[in-house]
């Protein structure tokens, strides 16, 4: 394994602890009633988003999911504007239009999360042609899910962007399920990544639990883009540790779908404590640095809620703005 | 009479249907947990030959649903919301559409699809859309968009016994509501309108959760000494133009309440035939009340504001009086 410098490894940390402390409150928030609509949390699946972002620069493109508030704060968006969107308030990203599914921020390359499954992979693939056709060298993400690997749109953007050589990386977050239905019986394979040869592209399997793996093997892959070497699928296996969405204990009334030895085995994995005892076993900071890293983190966090909640709601006036009607 | 939620009735359609043919068959996403709870149950009694969880592939589910549906089945395929069947709508449009006519009647297509429609969930556009007037516009599919729990169950139960393609949207924003519903065997055919609220002075047509607020906005104008007749269309192709036509007859108005797009919504082509057919009955001109032409959005405030309310339904009655 190269060697990662302290300060990527340090970057990586706190950009995964943003990710998850900003999570737990929106999940407390929900749970309090206070965010409208459906959310789907990042939380387990940190080292995924984190790792591929941190191989970016700021003007490569990323294109994301429902899942997707992780996403936007590896890329290094502003968790006050996010947590304005996830109100609803005309401060938010999209001026409250958006939502926790419609997250954007075109100004760091986030071009969108997506509440429809599979729909941000071939956004991706056009910016990675864009990107080809107009000579820059910068590359584009996707992210999806295993369940998103079943839709059309999976194959078609794969063989699309093989074939046209762009500088795209899919990255396929496996975290075992597509709501409740487990990935092992919505698919005859163990390993997305095997679907890359049938496309005669790269393909890959990672640890999606450890940022340092993640963040190596998309180093490479960004590297093989920029360099004209084409696309590559990147599978993370990684979990989530809550449910598909927030909220749903009460309306599978009862239903359970996750197996025992299973939340047993991801308790073990979390990347959080995968990178906290990296760092503190490597000496690069001390368990107190940390601590105090992460005090900040959530201070930031609560004070992005008050920025939400001080926010004002979208005037009507502005429901037709941003349309040539 | 037991009164029951509207997912109820859904609960208890399937599983009749499924129970008086072997040949009725249900694939979906998660179709055994039931996501949206209408399928809640099914798998327990029926297994997995009949009640199967598919990957998310909505194109392939689609059209398996016609080729099983054209080879003796009889499918009933759950694509969850709306806006998934845009996924579908290849197989939808240029297969199921035109199977039986384009191969000289030898196709039937016993065949439906069901799916929650319209916004409701404040979860932004993705989740937020009516389908209903895209389907409309194609031929020989029939479409169905039931807003009590007497009305989605004896329909649901029609459509499964219908021969032919039939898109059948459940309101998302109805899945509690309770109603009667008898425990006794009934259907309710393809195509018949309902008068949800008779009245002589205007005419206000809609279908699916427009109806309460219509209900509401009657409710509002009888204050004012203004007697509004609802009718409920319950099915949207084929339409029942004979109680709209009648009804205009009576009432000179016409008011057409629908929540989609405005352009080429099912509210244009009530109000276009009512133009065409009922002209030298009308007092006033035909009115329409649809969703603002915009994406929909997130905020519940805005959302709300997109959608047709029960003030914007009482002012374009006020129209037809001015
Ligand atoms: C086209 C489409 N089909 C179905 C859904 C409903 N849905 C939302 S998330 C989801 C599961 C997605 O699974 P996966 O791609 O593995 O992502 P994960 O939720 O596990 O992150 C489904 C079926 C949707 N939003 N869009
Ligand atoms: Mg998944």
């Amino acid at each position: 394994m190269t060697e990662v410098s302290a300060s990527v490894v340090l970057d990586l940390y706190q950009r995964m602890l943003r990710i998850r402390r900003f999570e737990e409150a929106v999940g407390g928030l929900f749970k309090q009633g206070q965010l409208p609509g459906f959310v789907h949390l990042y939380v387990g699946e940190e080292a995924v988003g984190v790792g591929v972002c941190a191989a970016l620069r700021a003007d490569d493109y990323i294109t994301s999911t429902h899942r997707g508030h992780g996403h936007v704060i590896a890329k290094g968006g502003d968790i006050n504007r996010m947590m304005a969107e996830l109100f609803g308030k005309a401060s938010g990203y999209c001026k409250g239009k958006g939502g926790s599914m419609h997250i954007a921020d075109f100004s760091i390359g986030m071009l969108g999360a997506c509440g429809i499954v599979g729909g941000g992979i071939p956004v991706a693939v056009g910016a990675g042609l864009s990107a080809k056709y107009r000579g820059t060298d910068q590359v584009a993400v996707c992210f999806f899910g295993d369940g998103a690997a079943n839709e059309g749109s999976f194959h078609e953007s794969l063989n699309l962007a093989a074939t046209l050589t762009l500088p795209v990386i899919f990255v396929c977050e496996n975290n075992g399920y597509g709501e409740f239905t487990p990935a092992r019986q919505a698919m005859n394979i163990e390993n997305i990544a095997d679907r890359a040869a049938a496309y005669g592209m790269f393909g890959v399997i990672v640890d999606g639990t450890d940022a340092l793996a993640v963040y190596m093997v998309a180093v490479e892959a960004v590297e093989r883009a920029r360099a004209g070497g084409g696309p590559t699928l990147i599978e993370a296996k990684t979990h989530r540790k809550g449910g598909h969405a927030e909220g749903e204990d009460a309306f599978l009334a009862g239903q359970k779908y996750r197996l025992p030895e299973e939340l047993a085995a991801m308790a073990a994995k979390d990347p959080l404590e995968i990178m906290h005892r990296y760092i503190v076993e490597h000496a690069i900071a001390s368990s107190g640095q940390l601590e105090e890293m992460d005090n900040a983190v959530v201070r930031a966090v609560n004070s992005a809620i008050d920025f939400a909640r001080n926010s004002p709601e979208p005037d009507y006036a502005s429901l037709y703005e941003d349309t040539w009607v | 009479m037991p009164r029951k939620t509207y997912i109820q009735a859904i609960q208890e359609a399937l599983a009749e249907e499924m129970r008086r043919d072997e040949r009725v068959l249900l694939m979906g996403e998660d179709v055994r947990l039931g996501v949206f709870a209408g399928t809640r149950g099914l798998h327990a009694e029926f297994g997995d030959r009949r009640v199967i969880d598919t990957p998310i592939s909505e194109l392939a589910v689609a059209g398996a649903g016609v080729g099983a549906a054209a080879t003796g089945l009889r499918p009933v395929v759950d694509l969850m919301f709306g806006t998934f069947l845009y996924l579908a709508f290849d197989q939808i449009a240029n297969q199921a559409g035109a199977m039986r006519y384009m191969f000289g009647g030898q196709a039937t297509l016993p065949l439906v699809y069901m799916t929650q429609n319209g916004a409701g969930s404040s979860a932004g556009h993705h989740h937020s859309q009516s389908v209903h007037q895209f389907f409309m516009n194609m031929p020989l599919i029939k479409v169905v968009l039931p807003s009590t729990p007497y009305d989605v169950k004896g329909l649901l139960k029609a459509a499964i016994r219908d021969d032919n393609p039939v898109v059948f949207l459940n309101s998302l924003a109805l899945g509690g509501k309770r109603g009667e519903v008898p425990d006794e065997e009934y259907t309710i055919p393809l195509g018949v309108a309902d008068v949800k609220r008779a009245g002589a002075d205007v005419t206000i047509c809609t279908v699916g959760a427009t109806v309460y607020t219509s209900l509401a906005a009657a409710e509002e104008l009888a204050k004012e000494g203004i007697s509004a007749e609802v009718i409920d269309l319950r099915t949207l192709s084929p339409w029942d133009k004979d109680a709209v036509l009648a009804s205009v007859k009576k009432t000179g108005r016409f008011v057409a309440v629908d929540e989609s797009f405005p352009t080429c919504s099912a509210a244009s082509e009530w109000a276009a035939t009512v133009a065409e057919h009922a002209f030298g009955d009308l007092k006033a001109a035909v009115q329409r009340v649809n969703n603002e032409d915009v994406p929909m959005p997130f905020s519940p405030k805005l959302e709300k504001a997109v959608l047709p309310t029960t003030e914007k339904i009482v002012a374009a009655v006020k129209r037809t009086f001015a």
